[in-house]
């Protein structure tokens, strides 16, 4: 783009701004000089981060390049995704069990990576289901969801899914609180100050990834927002915002409002460990899914968990402390030192920061303000570093860079807001369009952030866009933050709802990204490895289609035989050895969804002939030249029809001469 | 229609077309063709096919210089009649030098796309009196003597090797198109 029309650009960025006249100071800076060359990453040149962005009530995680924000992926987590046949497949559905069964969408806010010492290193990313609540892991590999496990004793789990500096545990916090373990679930609403309790689930993750609660925390019934796992000198506490100390159970936009201060609860899950090894949690029942992929097989299992440990924080002591922390509470957001705990009110005039060092001491001193449903409440003062003053209005959430700087949204005020942890001193503040969620910062959550950019994830974009309708795109956009002052390089639009995301290096994950499945290690019970074991099997009313697909065929092409009343399972295997070369499968009439299927992969599809005729199959991804070849049809006869079950490539010729 | 857009591919190579160097990390961008992505992992195409075969130096030289590659790398399906270098060697030698210089680019790219034809063939499809489209827009007769697989009668397939975007049939003789 030519200097000259990057100027215009420029000036007419600026122009509009000053014809609005509404938006927030130094809005005319918003788009300078040189940003397009900034955010540009030419055709064919990779992109420096991998972004992960929570697809909200899509239900999905979206995967983005940085700084080019442009879509790589949308990767299925917890809803149904009938382009990739995601809980539509055979052997997909277990990973969307729950135990009140199949559930297909879900509400994912906040990815968060698997971190070793502190820092990311690209094995996977976790998300949460906020409204059946659930973890999910996926394999930054495969970009694949490989497990999700279900939460008991949970009510919209947006807590959730923070993890500890090694990836010990990652967390999942209710946010409303439920009728407690005790009570028998079947108390009036009314009684949530007395039969109402919080609980945490802390799941351990384990060296290749697996998920297990390894026990619950029992705390008072309020709602638990976000959290920030300590990190170096506080690794071994975990930090929660607490918001509706008041304990309503109606009308929260009042009621949840009426104390001065809420809380940030204060965790030492190492205590909390200790009780667990002098036997002193309690197993109760408890009912929960625990799904998991396996890529051999290239099939999900569903198993139904029957227990889980729970802690009682008010009688185990010095597990939780309560920390007084104004106006209901959103971000709660540990700096790179682990020294600092930084919580947003949404609803607050300031910006708390307080101290590790400090809290200690004054748990050591007990200077206590009391307690709180059993719990002791730190006094404010004794816990705080300092308050950032006037900062912006509606702070939501905070991340940092590597030089002691925290970026905090302001979703009133639709700003992002620089700031000094140490100092607390204001240092820039650039708007947003508008009304802006989380942050990121590639690494802003652990002790090894990158100094290069914020992205701010927005709500709302009237007059961002071209309009589409009563709805419009929810957006990123990304600043430079590698100078004194933060400077926005590009806006893009997101999938779904973006609520939190992060980032990471792209060489963390690219050199290890998988290219297919090695058909030698398919061990799937319906794989056909060539087309030699192409096969159709009847079973009864079954008819199952062992079926393989290479460029530019499937094996076999023509079934016949089947007959009303049967049940089809078409079991496609991709024969391909070769990276980027699923084929799809589809058949008319299929009320699920196609298959698209890996190289080295096999994926099944039920098809339920519902009427007699000859029905249409074919590829659907184009795979090669000859990809409108890649066809085949299965002939349905009425029920208690002779013809006999048949199949074959290339040979049902119907030519005399050939004897075929 | 398939067929006449991989004619098109196939005739239209940009330049510039040669292999990166291969110590490249698998996942930089290729600032080649589709032929210069690094992947030691995936089944080999039929371009590393015949690169990989001591007996295919001098297929694998006229197909650079008929700045084929690019287009035998990408996802086919092709079949290749591949002429040995014992096949090349039967051809006239002032004939075969001069079909490797830029003048007589056109000719070197209509006798090897008359040895490409897009779809996969395996040779239990090839049947006595077949006839193949080629890529160059011409057709090649199938014929079977003996169980020997006859091309124009003009060379046999004496080897088949699988690839990732095709297969390769190795053959003992050069293809000609027919004279128009």
């Amino acid at each position: 783009m030519s200097h000259k029309l990057l100027t215009l650009l420029a000036l007419f960025a600026a122009g509009t701004v000053a014809l609005t006249g509404c938006k927030p100071k130094n809005a005319g800076n918003a788009v300078s000089g040189n940003a397009a060359e900034k955010a540009y990453v030419a055709p064919g040149e990779y992109d420096e981060y991998y972004n992960f962005v929570s697809g909200g009530f899509s239900g999905q995680m979206a995967v983005y390049g940085l700084p080019s924000g442009r879509l790589l992926r949308v990767i299925p987590v917890f809803s149904v995704d009938p382009e990739k046949g995601y809980g539509y497949s055979e052997e997909t559905k277990a990973m969307l069990n729950t135990s009140h069964g199949f559930v297909p969408w879900d509400d994912l806010h906040h990815p968060e990576m698997s971190q070793t010492n502190g820092e990311i290193d690209g094995r996977w990313v976790f998300g949460n289901a906020n409204n059946t609540p659930r973890v999910a892991r996926i394999d930054l590999t495969t970009f694949r969801t490989a497990e999700i496990i279900e939460l008991p004793n949970s009510g919209g789990n947006h807590s959730s899914p923070f993890a500890t500096e090694n990836t010990e545990y990652v967390v999942a916090g209710t946010r409303f609180s439920v009728p407690s373990v005790g009570s028998g679930g079947d108390v009036p609403i009314n009684t949530y100050k007395q039969n109402f309790k919080g609980y945490i689930s802390f799941i351990s993750v384990g060296q290749e990834g697996e998920m297990d609660i390894a026990f619950q925390l029992e705390c008072p019934g309020v709602n638990f927002d976000l959290a920030r796992a300590g990190k170096d000198k506080s690794h071994g506490w975990f930090f929660f915002s607490c918001y509706n100390t008041e304990q309503a159970n109606t009308l929260l936009e009042v009621n949840a409002s009426q104390r001065d201060k809420d809380f940030i609860m204060a965790v030492n899950w190492k205590k909390a460990e200790e009780y667990i090894k002098q036997g002193l949690g309690k197993k109760v029942p408890a009912k929960y899914a625990h799904n998991k992929y396996d890529e051999n097989s290239h099939t999900a299992t569903s198993e139904i968990k029957n227990e889980v440990l729970i802690l009682d924080t008010k009688e185990l002591k010095d597990i939780c402390y309560f920390i007084p922390c104004p106006k209901s509470p959103h971000g709660c957001d540990v700096d790179p030192t682990g020294n600092y705990i930084v919580g947003s009110g949404k609803l607050a005039a300031i910006i708390p920061v307080f101290s590790f060092d400090k809290l200690q001491q004054a748990i050591a001193n007990k200077d206590f303000d009391g307690e709180y449903e059993g719990i002791p409440v730190v006094k404010y003062e004794s816990a705080l570093h300092g308050e950032v003053q006037k900062p912006g209005l509606g702070p939501l959430h905070t991340e940092f860079d590597a030089n002691g700087n925290a970026y905090t949204s302001f979703f009133v005020s639709s700003e992002v807001v620089k700031w000094n942890v140490q100092s607390l001193q204001v240092l820039d503040r650039v708007p947003t369009y508008y009304s802006v969620g989380h942050l990121c910062v590639p690494g802003g959550n652990t002790r090894k952030p990158s100094g290069k950019y914020v992205i701010a994830y927005n709500k709302i974009t009237k007059d961002r866009y071209l309009p589409t309708g009563p709805e419009l795109t929810q957006s990123a956009q990304i600043y430079d933050i590698s100078g004194d002052k933060m400077q926005l390089i590009l806006d893009f639009p997101t999938i779904g709802e973006p609520h939190y995301a992060q980032a990471a290096p792209a060489e963390l994950i690219r050199e290890r990204s998988k290219k297919f499945y090695k058909i030698e290690e398919n061990s799937h019970p319906q794989v056909a490895k060539g087309e030699a074991e192409a096969k159709v099997v009847r079973e009864g009313n079954e008819v199952h289609v062992y079926m393989t697909s290479i460029r530019s065929h499937f094996s076999p092409d023509n079934i016949e035989g089947v007959k009303m009343g049967d049940v089809v399972y078409f079991h496609v295997t991709n024969l391909e050895q070769d990276w980027d070369v699923p084929h799809g499968f589809a058949v008319k009439g299929a009320q699920n969804a196609e298959l698209l299927i890996m190289p080295g992969e096999t994926q099944t599809l039920k098809w339920v002939p519902d009427r007699v005729g000859v029905f249409p199959m074919y590829c659907t991804d184009f795979c090669s030249a000859l990809h409108q070849e890649m066809q085949g049809y299965i002939r349905v006869s009425p029920a208690g029809s002779n013809v006999p079950l048949t199949f074959s490539l290339g040979t049902n010729t119907g030519d005399p001469a050939t004897g075929q | 229609m398939a067929l006449a857009g991989i004619t098109f591919l196939l005739g239209a190579c940009s330049g510039g077309a040669e292999p990166a160097s291969g110590n490249e990390s698998a996942s930089t961008p290729s600032k080649g063709g589709q032929e210069a992505v690094q992947d030691d992992e995936s089944q080999k195409d039929v371009v590393k096919v015949a690169v990989g075969s001591a007996d295919h130096t001098t297929l694998v030289a006229a197909l650079k210089q008929a700045e084929l590659v690019t287009a035998l790398a990408n996802a086919g399906p092709f079949t290749v009649f591949a002429p040995t270098n014992d096949a090349f060697g039967k051809v006239d030698k002032a004939t075969l030098d001069a079909l490797m210089t830029d003048e007589k680019k056109a000719d070197l790219q209509n006798i090897l796309q008359y040895h490409v034809t897009t779809s996969a063939l395996k040779t239990e499809w090839l049947r006595d009196g077949q006839s193949l489209g080629m890529v160059n827009g011409d057709n090649l007769k199938i014929s079977i003597k003996n169980g020997k697989i006859w091309l124009n009668d003009a060379a046999q397939i004496i080897a088949t090797v699988p690839a990732s975007n095709g297969i390769v049939h190795v053959i003992d003789g050069v293809l000609l198109p027919p004279a128009k």
